[in-house]
């Protein structure tokens, strides 16, 4: 079935088009582009946007799907379904599922389920088998069962030689390592940033250098080894400027952070909120700033979300015995919206961080309007306000901390191959 | 007046007004604990359960000791004997004691923040005697108490606390206090032990213990955790007490008048020499006033004031 979408203002950064077009949809694809008008139906439905921004669908390399092993928290289709209900079109799923996703066998079940998903779901496998930190996995049977990047996150690999050579190994097949930066030891049990608020509230503090000392080290590996590394949410401002003096080096290097490190403190965990503990943790109002800046200059090529589901018991209780994480995947473009509003980011910009820019570093012909490319489209609405209603979410999880927050702009419409 | 909050979560935010009302009240109480009947009958009909997740003697007896003379019912949970082994969360627990009709609920817990949760969930009083690194207000109350009763007042006067600043609740309980009521505060201890933010929480943060003690008109010693020891905190014992520990050298450093005060248990030759503690402390009447002042707690959540003690 054809579709032509009508009236939008088109963005698609990785063509640096920003002008009200018209799409044609056709088997799934991307027909054609014209001016308003151009275009005649021929037959096909047509999707009067309105003046809403039509874009490619989002991409989030970093979210946590539960399944298999969670799937009280989150499955592969609730997931999938909060990621469309938050303008995604593909999210990257880590492997730190039970069993984890160290063997061809759960990469397959992990898109077997996806099959019927209402977004694309891109398995990432383990680094070391059994996220141990010991043994490499088979990478090679990894990314020909279709994982896009490996990494062990939330288990750092804290030894060196084994990062060192997994970056050697991965190159093989040009697969991109993604990496949690956090010295284990440093962070030992810390339970948020160390600082005025950890002493205050007398919990344990994990300090920026647990994050930063790792990001010194893997820069210095991947620049050893010539692998491909990509460092996922970044938190410190320490780590920020690693990042962009490696870049300017030609350190093969990128990074993302998470909508809730620039728009959190570790001021939201007063009252003990365990809807802003996190790993890493929510630092200060500099390491806001510098995150800013990083994503400014381009330091910080991606936003991903971090996607993290916990069931509402878990997040009850205790501060410490609370898991680390929240979700994501439904908050995020309204927070990032945000960034344009506070003039931080161009909006193309905003998007391509969103969409191209994780597209490239994972290789994924995604990300783009292009003609022949798959019809993966979200729709904006820029001006839309809406209050976070975690009741509302099609996630399985409400562990947020952005509950009640009024944000501007959400995504009123996913489609996936031209389907919506 | 009365006090503001339905329960005693911690100092700070407390106001001097507050805190003194609190004082003051004790002061009423502290000779119940001196007649030959131990008891005056203010809280009787009242149910108080002590609920004790981390081991303790001293605060556990205290509160007990308050609630009894006050009349009230008192029963003590500690986590072995508890459904806490069993895996039960702490709030179905303390939901259940709410369900039997208890009028003060107070808390010892490892993790800091329990007693605050709880406080949000609990439609019962919520004492906080002691949560994680975070704080012991009752402690810190009584240190006052003690403070003001043998030196007459705590404004102007110089305190300083020694020790594991870092895992010390009863630290940050008597840093708010002590400068809410207009004493300077020093905190004194190895850098490993000294937290981030000692300054905006307005104490003087010293390494030498010399120069802590130094003019002090009280000496206030934490008790070191061994087991610190291994996480890296301290390489030994011996090097630990020569640079920290309080002994009559040292104290000769103190005003004259200075109050060597220490919450217990002690480390006899660690943090405090056996000759200090034994001759020149206050350390067993900071114990009797720790009574006192759990009387006039509960006494004030209960909807006591001033007037009626």
């Amino acid at each position: 079935m054809n579709i032509l979408i009508k009236n939008g203002r088109v963005i698609d950064p990785a063509n640096g088009v920003d002008e009200k077009l018209d799409i044609l949809v056709s088997e799934g694809r991307i027909a054609k582009l014209g001016k308003p008008g151009s275009i005649t139906a021929n037959g096909a439905g047509v999707v009067d946007v309105d003046q809403r921004l039509v874009v490619p669908g989002l991409i989030d390399m970093h979210v946590h799907l539960r399944e298999p092993g969670f799937e009280y928290k989150e499955t592969i289709a609730s997931g999938a379904a909060a990621a469309a209900a938050g303008g995604f079109t593909s999210v990257c799923c880590m492997p730190n599922t039970n069993p984890v996703n160290d063997s061809r066998s759960v990469a397959e079940f992990i898109l077997s389920q996806a099959r019927q998903a209402p977004a694309r779901v891109y398995p990432i496998g383990a680094v070391t088998k059994g996220s141990k930190g010991e043994e490499l996995t088979e990478m090679g049977e990894l990314f020909s069962a279709g994982c896009v990047a490996v990494s062990d996150d939330g288990k750092p690999v804290m030894n060196a030689a084994v990062m060192r050579r997994a970056l050697e190994y991965s190159k093989i097949f040009d697969m991109l390592i993604i990496s949690h930066c956090e010295d284990s030891a440093l962070a030992a049990k810390g339970v948020m940033n160390e600082g005025i608020v950890s002493t205050e509230l007398g919990l344990r503090g994990i300090p920026s250098a647990a994050e930063d000392v790792m990001t010194a080290r893997d820069i210095a590996l991947a620049e050893l080894t010539g692998g491909r590394l990509h460092i996922a949410h970044v938190s410190t401002a320490g780590s920020v400027q690693m990042i962009r003096d490696a870049k300017a080096r030609g350190v093969k290097v990128t990074a993302e952070t998470c909508p809730h490190y620039f728009s959190l403190t570790d001021e939201a965990v007063r009252g003990y909120n365990t809807m802003a503990k996190m790993n890493p943790p929510l630092r200060t109002a500099a390491d806001v700033e510098a995150i800013k800046q990083g994503l400014r200059d381009g330091t910080i090529d991606v936003i991903a979300t971090d996607h993290a589901p916990h069931a509402a018991d878990e997040k009850a209780g205790e501060f410490d015995y609370a898991p680390f994480g929240i979700v994501g995947l439904e908050t995020a473009l309204g927070l990032a919206l945000k960034l344009v509003e506070e003039g931080v980011l161009p909006l193309v910009e905003l998007l391509a961080k969103m969409s191209a820019r994780p597209a490239a570093i994972l290789k994924l012909d995604k990300g783009s309007l292009s003609p022949g490319f798959d019809a993966d489209i979200t729709i904006i609405d820029p001006t839309v306000e809406w209050m976070v209603k975690s009741s509302e979410f099609k996630s399985k999880s409400r562990n947020t901390p952005f509950e009640g927050w009024k944000l501007k702009g959400r995504a009123v419409q996913t489609m996936v191959a031209g389907r919506h | 007046m009365a006090l503001r909050t339905k329960d005693l979560l911690g100092i700070r935010g407390m106001s001097s007004d507050e805190i003194k009302l609190i004082l003051d009240t004790a002061a009423t109480f502290k000779d119940v604990s001196e007649r030959d009947i131990k008891k005056v009958p203010t809280l009787r009909g009242k149910t108080v359960m002590n609920l004790f997740y981390e081991a303790s003697t001293r605060t556990r007896t205290s509160f007990e000791l308050a609630g009894k003379r006050l009349s009230a019912d008192v029963i003590n949970i500690s986590s072995s004997t508890s459904s806490a082994v069993k895996g039960e969360t702490l709030l179905d627990t303390a939901r259940n004691l709410e369900a039997m009709k208890c009028d003060i609920i107070i808390v010892r817990h490892s993790c800091s923040g329990a007693p605050e949760y709880l406080s949000k969930m609990l439609k019962s009083a919520v004492i906080n005697a002691g949560d994680g690194f975070h704080e012991h207000p009752t402690q810190a109350l009584l240190d006052l108490f003690t403070i003001r009763e043998k030196l007459g007042r705590i404004e102007g006067l110089t305190v300083a606390i020694v020790g594991d600043i870092a895992h010390s609740r009863v630290a940050r309980s008597n840093i708010y206090g002590l400068t809410a009521l207009g004493a300077k505060v020093r905190v004194c201890g190895p850098p490993t032990m000294i937290p981030p933010g000692m300054a905006q929480m307005g104490a003087e943060v010293t390494y030498d213990m010399d120069k802590a003690v130094e003019g002090a008109d009280a000496v206030m010693m934490l008790r070191l955790q061994l087991e610190r020891q291994t996480a890296g905190l301290f390489p030994g014992v011996r090097e630990y007490a020569n640079l920290y520990g309080l002994n009559s050298a040292r104290l000769a450093r103190a005003a004259g008048h200075a109050l060597v005060m220490h919450p217990g248990p002690m480390n006899r030759g660690v943090e405090i020499s056996s000759e200090v503690a034994d001759s020149n402390s206050v350390i067993l009447d900071q114990v009797t006033n720790g009574v006192a002042v759990r009387m006039a707690v509960m006494f004030l959540l209960s909807g006591g004031t001033k007037a009626e003690a």
